[in-house]
């Protein structure tokens, strides 16, 4: 990976992203080259899952961590925004509470819980994205680095991690909507969801979002902290007898990756218009994992191309051949992992010698 | 029959440290004493405990018994790889265990002493001083030319003398080197020799190896490990004509 | 026994004086001293029916209490018509038939004609316009049902006898006293005696009569009986003598901590089939994770493989055989061992070997194999719920004190201990076992040796899936047999794995045992989804303190 191809990457985003804008705003539905509006989310939709697959590749691709419940600190972020706009619908609600979102005066809550407290706030909502998640990976990492526990077992506990909260927020009476989740969003800062320009806005804001993650792994996979990660995930007890503690290196990345993942959740959830606990599933985390390995791990931009390739290769199968989708995508895990080591990115740099 | 110093003179203090596996006595009750500024080869048969000493010192293994003492006032056993390393404690290990993905600059670098907290490495730049520093180490290990090679293409010679370009790095006060020239041509040998008798005069060293022409080259006192103790220390001379060292190695 | 009776009312004409304006009290009153005096005459001799007064009288009377206590001493008479009487007056289908000559005609109606209660035969002359049913008030209506049961006390069959004393338990009401004591007097089974005893001390303690010895002697021998209806019963007497209530509070506290003893032997067994079920899922998990660090993320699969195996079998059973639908399961085990095993070791070579050495792209191999493998199932069979059957002999409970015991679920402990302990057999005492356990000590020693790990790697594969196999066979018993069967029980195998260790097969025994007994523990307390959160999250702590399970494997060799 070179500085270069992120260059080149963040540019094709900015590039591609404004002139899906202009192509939506400015042409009226019908003329040539007018992008609809479900293609403006479809894309905010697949750029928000490209920081996801960032932040899988940063613990993965460079840390070694093989996470396979990362899509839990997405879909806490998601929550964390849900919360938010389900407490800006108001009282526009179907049952015209304020105060209270349709799903608690269905559940016939009296109040509204303590930890929805602050969450018509934008601001803190936004900042409770990023920390919940952020406290959640720093917590479970301190004591998973700290034990030593690693390769298969890790990846089994992380499981059970997003496993756990995927039970939890099934829950009816935990006080996040239940099996249902939360939908039924009406504006977002005050903009209606449903306007073509605050579409634009979101896939604007997500396309900034990954723009700026992928900086600042880039930033930190070239520094030595990153010279010492990949040292780390290659030979672990070697950096230990040179002085480093591994343990601090993955739990910096951890979190960090976790904030990242929670951006990209919270940029996910005004898009597709809802968050429901099926997002903690394991099967989610797994495939950001193969997005990854099917762009080329440890490169960061094959983690933004493997995101977009594998999230449009669903898109047409679910909807043209939608009993064939998950043939596909086992078949794309077993691929990958048999033939294509290194991903896409890697068979691109064999043909062109090196030079990506 | 080993002497043992008071501690207080001592780099490298060990007493009846023993420590078992499953029931195997790995290392029996061993007492073994270095002083600054010394250079020891140790030797003994396979299975002897050396490279178990080495995980005790270096603070892979905690040993169920006795005291390991470091620069007279700092005990090892309370303290973990990264920790001993910070006091400066240096290993080399039999394999290469060398970065492979990185190059050889990178894996000096990365040796290189200095702050290893995660808060100092992000933010950390590269300073003149460490080019220099890092300039001598290639000189000395004679692999300038190869600044730019990914570490993991240098042959296993190479990989041996990056390794302990890297121990250099540290700038540890103590080295502990286990085979150095396991796999090594003559020549690189002989000047393997030569460098750890260069580093010994401002560093104290361990060796550990099986080459006895190595360990005759190097011209310091021998410790014979056997079956996870000491079995005769002194001279080569003295040990290579103890009848127990004899019984061991050759047999009766 | 008539003459008697005319003897005493002769006699008793003088006890009670004369009273020209009482006439009908008097009537009354001399009708409740036939009844009163013939009533123990009646239950001491209820084999002579037909000499005893009749006791349809009382039943034509204005009086409800008479009625009643007619009512009463219909069923203790032995009277073959007593049930269809009592029967009727609780239909409202008893008339009375005043007629003249003083002995009322008692008649049951059967649509329009009338039958003569006493005689059972059709009653003749009846007019209509001097027939009046029978009323019933709260009073007559214990009456009847205390003598629903009350009859059923005297039956000749002693089971019946104690069913009905049961019945009257139940009932516990204090009208029912004193046909119990008459019951009691006359019970020669031990058995019926003591359930008779039991209803005796409840209906006593449900009314207010007895002195406080013979109410606290009740308790004690509603304690003796100690199940939760006792305590029930004991809980709700409230107003009691101060040494009745503290007998009484005795009694609930010690059947309280006899029931505790019960739930918590009931929650061990739960904790134990569940433990079972667990442990055959993770047996072959823990078994090619131990010989080839390999983490089959399809292993789920393979269980589900073997549930649908059984479908088959059954369905196949059903067509061409349905006589041996009682052995479809015995079919079904070594078919699914060799559907799954078969499967596994397809798998190994086909893809685990070109992954050799690096587990963690193993796990998203098989990851895409579980999802060929259940959409595939799902495209032949369909994505809903199979219907798998359980054999008769697997079928239904059995009580032991306070512990119900499915047969199904006993079925499966069994089962696998069966198989546990031919695995271990298998790894212990065989040349096979042996080459695995070298394999997973020290792999390239083993090589080294002359083992042919690419074999044994294959058939290690093969054993542990078709161990799976065979635990879908169970799994389809007491779960619902769809695509997703494997993924419900793939990430309680990680656990049982990841506690265990894999040094071990007795570590994923008592790993597996420890986590089902643990988890329907905290259920009562927690509900089942919390109960597994806590089991995760109490599994993460654990992994602090030993990163590779319970067992783990020894050695520098495993340092991999």
């Amino acid at each position: 990976m070179s500085r270069l191809s992120t260059s080149i990457c963040i540019g094709l985003i900015l590039v591609g992203v404004a002139l899906m804008a202009i192509l939506n705003l400015a042409t009226a539905a019908g003329a040539p080259f007018h992008v609809p509006t479900y293609a403006i989310s479809l894309v905010g939709k697949y750029l928000s899952y490209a920081i996801l697959a960032l932040a899988v590749d940063l613990v993965w691709g460079y840390g070694g961590i093989l996470s396979l419940g990362h899509a839990a600190f997405f879909a806490l972020g998601g929550y964390a925004m849900g919360m938010y706009l389900l407490r800006e619908i108001g009282p526009r609600g179907v049952y015209g509470n304020a105060t209270l979102p349709d799903f608690m005066v269905f559940l016939n809550y009296k109040s509204l819980p303590w930890y929805w407290n602050g969450f018509n706030h934008p601001g803190f909502a936004m900042a409770m994205a990023v920390i919940v998640p952020a406290l959640v990976a720093l917590i479970f990492g301190y004591f998973a680095f700290r034990s030593r526990v690693s390769g298969v077992y890790l990846s089994i506990i992380t499981q059970a991690l997003t496993y756990a909260l995927l039970l939890a927020f099934f829950r009816n009476d935990m006080g996040f909507g239940g099996n249902n989740g939360m939908t039924d969003f009406k504006d977002i800062f005050g903009l209606p969801l449903q306007a073509d320009s605050t579409r634009v806005g979101l896939l604007v804001a997500s396309a900034l979002a990954l723009c700026l993650c992928l900086l600042v792994a880039r930033y930190v996979v070239t520094s030595r902290f990153g010279q010492v990660l990949i040292a780390v995930r290659d030979s672990e007890s070697r950096t230990r007898f040179l002085g480093y503690r591994p343990e601090s290196y993955k739990l910096f990345v951890f979190v960090l990756s976790a904030i990242m993942a929670g951006i990209g959740g919270a940029l996910y959830v005004p898009q597709v218009g809802i968050i429901n606990p099926g997002e903690f599933s394991p099967a989610n985390s797994i495939e950001a994992v193969i997005w990854v390995a099917v762009g080329g791990r440890g490169t960061l931009v094959g983690a933004v191309l493997g995101a977009v390739l594998v999230n449009a290769g669903k898109t047409f199968f679910t909807g043209a051949f939608p009993e064939f989708w998950l043939f596909a995508l086992g078949f794309l895990f077993i691929l990958v992992t048999l033939l294509l080591p290194k991903g896409v990115l890697g068979l691109l740099q064999k043909k062109t010698g090196g030079r990506v | 029959m080993t002497t043992i110093g008071a501690v207080s003179n001592s780099l490298l203090y060990l007493n009846g440290v023993s420590v078992s596996f499953d029931g195997f006595r790995a290392i029996n009750d061993l007492s073994l004493v270095l002083a600054p500024g010394e250079m020891r080869a140790v030797i003994g048969p396979n299975g002897a405990g050396k490279t178990t000493m080495m995980d005790i010192i270096t603070g892979k293994t905690r040993p169920d018994t006795g005291e390991v003492i470091f620069r007279a006032d700092t005990d090892l056993t309370k303290l973990d790889e990264p920790a001993i390393a910070a006091l400066g404690i240096g290993r080399k290990f039999q394999k290469p265990t060398v970065f492979e993905v990185h190059n050889v600059w990178d894996n000096l670098l990365l040796a290189l002493a200095g702050d290893r907290r995660p808060r100092f490495t992000m933010w950390a730049r590269e300073t003149g001083e460490e080019r220099d520093r890092i300039d001598e180490i290639l000189t000395t290990i004679r692999l300038s030319d190869l600044r730019h090679t990914r570490s993991g293409d240098l042959s296993h010679g190479q990989k041996q003398w990056l390794e302990i370009g890297m121990l250099l790095a540290q700038e540890p006060q103590l080295l502990l080197v286990d085979e150095p020239v396991a796999g090594m041509t003559d020549s690189e040998t002989a000047q393997t020799a030569e460098l750890l008798v260069e580093i010994n005069k401002t560093r104290s060293v361990v060796v550990v190896e099986h080459d006895m022409d190595f360990v005759r080259a190097l011209g310091v006192r021998v410790t014979v490990l056997h079956e996870g103790s000491v079995l005769s220390e002194g001279s080569i001379d003295h040990v290579s004509e103890d009848p127990r060292v004899i019984e061991v190695y050759l047999g009766r | 026994m008539g003459c008697f009776v005319t003897a005493f009312l002769a006699m008793t004409d003088g006890v009670v004086p004369p009273d020209p304006e009482g006439d009908v009290m008097v009537s009354i009153h001399r009708f409740l001293a036939v009844l009163l005096v013939s009533l123990p005459l009646l239950a001491t001799s209820p084999a002579r029916a037909d000499d005893a007064p009749d006791p349809f009288i009382g039943l034509a009377s204005q009086n409800f209490d008479i009625v009643a206590n007619a009512v009463s001493a219909l069923a203790v008479s032995g009277n073959p018509q007593a049930g269809a009487t009592i029967a009727a007056i609780e239909a409202d289908n008893l008339y009375v038939d005043a007629a003249d000559d003083g002995a009322p005609k008692i008649l049951i109606k059967q649509g329009d004609a009338y039958i003569d209660a006493r005689t059972g035969q059709k009653a003749a002359d009846i007019n209509e316009d001097d027939v009046n049913s029978v009323r019933v008030n709260n009073a007559v209506r214990r009456a009847i049902e205390a003598a629903k049961g009350g009859m059923d006390l005297f039956a000749a069959d002693a089971t019946t006898r104690t069913k009905a004393a049961e019945k009257v338990f139940t009932s516990h009401d204090a009208a029912a006293l004193p046909l119990l004591a008459r019951a009691i007097a006359a019970e020669k089974d031990a058995k019926a005696k003591l359930v008779m005893e039991q209803a005796q001390a409840a209906s006593l303690l449900t009314g207010d009569g007895g002195s406080d010895a013979e109410r606290i002697a009740a308790v004690a021998i509603l304690r003796a009986r100690g199940d939760v209806e006792s305590k029930s019963l004991l809980q709700s007497l409230h107003d009691q003598s101060k040494p009745v209530a503290t007998a009484i509070d005795a009694a609930t506290s010690s059947l309280a901590r006899i029931e505790q003893l019960w739930s918590v032997l009931q929650s061990v067994f739960y904790g134990i089939s569940l433990g079972s079920v667990l442990l055959l899922a993770a047996a072959g998990l823990a078994i090619t994770f131990g010989v080839m660090g390999v983490i089959n993320m399809a292993h789920g699969e393979m269980v589900m493989l073997g549930a649908y195996t059984t479908f088959m079998v059954q369905e196949v059973i059903r067509t061409h055989a349905p006589g041996l639908f009682a052995v479809s399961l015995f079919i079904a085990v070594p078919l699914a061992f060799l559907v799954s095993g078969v499967a596994g070791i397809l798998i190994e070579r086909c893809m685990i070997r070109f992954l050799y050495g690096r587990p963690l792209e193993t796990l998203l191999a098989t990851w895409g194999l579980s999802l060929i493998l259940q959409q595939g199932v799902r495209s032949i069979f369909g994505s809903s719920n199979r219907e798998v059957g359980t054999p008769e002999w697997m079928s239904g409970a059995t009580q032991w004190g306070g512990l119900t015991i499915t047969w199904n679920r006993l079925t499966i402990v069994i089962f696998a201990a069966i198989v546990i302990a031919a695995l271990m057999a298998v790894m212990r005492g065989t040349s096979l076992g042996l080459r695995m356990r070298a394999v997973t000590q020290n792999r390239r020693m083993a090589a080294a040796m002359g083992i042919r790990t690419p074999w044994i790697d294959a058939l290690t594969f093969g054993l542990g899936s078709g161990v799976a196999g065979m635990a879908g066979v169970a799994l389809s018993q007491i779960d619902n047999v769809s695509p997703n069967l494997g993924q419900g029980y793939i990430i309680d195998s990680f656990m049982v794995v990841v506690f265990g260790g894999v040094g071990n097969l007795w570590g994923t025994v008592v790993s597996a045992m420890t986590l089902g007994i643990v988890n329907k523990f905290l259920e009562p307390f927690a509900g089942a989804v919390l109960g597994k959160i806590v089991v995760l999250i109490a599994l993460i702590l654990f992994i602090q303190r030993k990163p590779r399970g319970m067992f783990p494997l020894k050695g520098r060799a495993v340092e991999q």
